[in-house]
């Protein structure tokens, strides 16, 4: 008996041991950030890490630069609170959480000295989620649409959203392997907006979605960059940014924003309430939206930029590549995504297994 | 003194079992069984009965059915050619089966994707003999072929153990009273290896009822197996709580496909005694 109480005991002590050790180190990271340093997060392969260093070398401030995969990633690594961070960039949907948890710090973003070189329609298509754009500082911007084979699909076929329910083109089209965005085309091609929440609204895209997957070939959510450069599909529903990425590999791929209208999506700058440093990291964000900086940024993640000197020194052909620099028509076109209630995100999750337990 | 050298021994482990097994089973059985809220509740248990999860259920199970009754057809008389082979170093072939599973079995599941593939290596070589080219892909077939060949070698291991314990005196001794090799196998040497049989159906059943890495690789997000749902309702959904339910649901599963293996396995043994 005695002895399975000392058994009982190491183990306790072992467990404890390991608790404190943790506890400690979050400690020891609350008090680096204290001093002239600036803990910065963002998403992973998203920033020249020349800029970094340009900034640390222009105001001595020491940058802290971690990365994340997921916004739901970040979003539990920010609400862990084991560091503070004092500045993150992210989706607006999340950012938009965030708002709403009071957790995002109102600036006077206006004042920064390059707060001009910003794109006034991209700050207005923010306001949908940063009303006075109070909140946030557009980083990186970009769209939804259609990647295509340019052998097997013409021009005209991708300007609708309905060529995605082609039977021609069966087992041969790929689409995204995430409710809200797989749900988009059908929103867009009933005229309901991307945000709407209306159940029978919702019902009748799954009931469009539903005659679309026996077509389907597959959902996918990473691997639809390389799964049209292999050629192994005619059409695929894809963020801009990773069209771009596949054209880059396989020139016989175009990316198209069909008519109907699709999503905008807003990468942003936000200070959370744990910021320990509000002016560095209002002199970080200023600096990202410097001329060079931006451009420097820019030829290294290949999205869109919302800042006007940036794209108007790139070459027209760059310019002109509706996956990189979205046109003027394909923005007014576009709706960016509104946060949704937990409630409705569960009926839509519902809903999304509806559609895919066919087989 | 030396038990108590003996138990301190065992330390690590028991922080083990607390830490990974025990303590996680523990929130799994809280979450399913209270709410958000902290009272008590069945519901998350109930969603099992939503037609979509009976579905994702049922898939889940025809699956997992097809994938064991595969196995054991092939497994069962590669292990009795295994076994009946006439080399010194038979240990070196069983070792040559046991060589992919060195491998990591994702990665393994990540090239026939590639094989499989409109374009892969499995098409080419079929359109190069002027055949058709075959969409097997995003299929549930596909499925089950890669639980197949992940979890075959975990039947055919207790099959071939099992096989290799019988005695040659009994077969010699069965064709002695004049049973030919027919009546021999079934009743001499299947008898011997239901031990075997069992544990190697077991070893395969449940991974494979349980499965959702392979189904997402393989299916094209096309199969949804209630591992896929119990994956989402973790991953994107936020519903802990209903994830958490229907686990315990499928832990139930696995246990009485358990309990119904162990009451067929009447000597006891078992073959799980070589793992």
């Amino acid at each position: 008996m005695k002895n399975k109480l000392i058994v009982l005991g190491l183990v306790g002590a072992f467990i404890v041991s390991c608790f404190s050790a943790c506890a400690q180190d979050g400690e020891t990271q609350d008090n680096a950030s204290s001093g002239k340093t600036l803990t910065v997060l963002n998403y992973g392969k998203y920033i020249e890490e020349e800029a970094l260093r340009q900034f640390e070398a222009k105001t001595g401030i020491d940058v802290k630069y971690e990365e994340y995969e997921s916004p739901e990633e970040m979003y539990t690594k920010y609400k862990a609170g084991a560091i503070d961070y004092d500045v993150i960039c992210t989706s607006e949907y999340i950012i938009q959480k965030l708002i709403e948890e009071g957790e995002v710090l109102e600036q006077d973003y206006s004042s920064l000295s390059n707060y001009g070189n910003l794109d006034k329609d991209i700050l207005e298509l923010a306001q949908s989620y940063d009303p006075e754009n109070r909140y946030t500082v557009p980083y990186f911007y970009g769209t939804l649409g259609i990647c295509y084979d340019t052998t097997k699909v013409s021009e005209e076929e991708v300007s609708s959203w309905n060529c995605l329910w082609d039977t021609a083109h069966k087992n041969e089209i790929i689409m995204m392997n995430s409710v809200r965005d797989s749900f988009t085309p059908a929103l867009k091609l009933l005229g309901h907006s991307l945000n709407d929440t209306d159940d029978n609204h919702l019902k009748e895209a799954l009931n469009l979605l539903d005659k679309q997957f026996p077509i389907v070939y597959a959902y996918f959510v990473d691997e639809i960059g390389d799964e049209m450069i292999s050629g192994n599909a005619h059409m695929a529903l894809v963020y801009s940014g990773e069209a771009a990425y596949a054209m880059d590999y396989n020139e016989n791929l175009a990316y198209c924003v069909p008519k109907e209208g699709s999503n905008l999506w807003v990468d942003s700058w936000f200070i959370p309430k744990t910021c320990k440093n509000q002016q560095a990291a209002m002199q970080f964000i200023d600096f990202l939206c410097d001329e060079e900086i931006g451009m420097l940024n820019f030829d290294y993640v290949y999205y869109a930029s919302p800042l006007t000197p940036v794209v108007e020194a790139l070459d027209e052909e760059i310019r002109n590549n509706e996956a990189i620099i979205p046109s003027k028509e394909s923005l007014e076109k576009c709706e960016v995504y509104t946060a949704i209630s937990d409630e409705k995100t569960a009926y839509l999750n519902y809903l999304w297994q509806v559609l895919k337990s066919q087989l | 003194m030396n038990k108590l050298k003996s138990q301190f021994l065992a330390g690590p482990y028991l922080v083990w079992i607390i830490g990974f097994i025990i303590l996680p089973l523990a929130m799994i059985l809280y979450y399913s069984f209270f709410n958000e809220d902290g009272s008590f509740t069945l519901e998350n248990i109930a969603t099992i009965t939503d037609p979509v999860n009976l579905k994702a259920m049922g898939l889940s199970l025809e699956l997992g059915v097809a994938c064991t009754v595969i196995c054991l057809l092939l497994a069962y008389p590669l292990a009795m050619i295994l076994n009946n082979l006439q080399i010194k170093n038979q240990s070196f072939v069983v070792f040559i089966f046991m060589l992919p599973m060195w491998m990591n079995f994702m990665l393994r599941i990540l090239a026939w994707k590639l094989l499989l593939n409109k374009n892969g290596v499995l098409n080419t070589l079929l359109m190069g003999i002027g055949l058709e080219p075959v969409t097997i892909l995003n299929t549930p077939a596909a499925v089950v072929f890669g639980m197949v060949y992940d979890y075959l070698p975990f039947m055919i291991l207790p099959i071939y153990n099992s096989m290799a314990r019988i005695k040659k005196d009994y077969i010699e001794a069965a064709h002695d009273l004049g049973a030919n090799s027919i009546t021999t196998f079934f009743k001499v040497i299947v008898p011997l290896t239901v031990s075997g049989i069992i544990s190697g159906i077991v070893m395969v059943f449940v991974p494979a009822l349980t499965s959702f890495a392979v189904s997402e690789l393989l299916g094209g997000g096309k199969v949804l197996l209630i591992g896929n749902i119990i994956e989402e309702s973790f991953m994107q959904g936020m519903q802990w709580n209903v994830g958490s339910g229907l686990s315990f649901v499928l832990m139930v599963f696995v246990m009485i496909s358990m309990a119904i293996t162990n009451a067929f396995d009447k000597d006891g043994e078992g073959g799980t005694a070589v793992w």
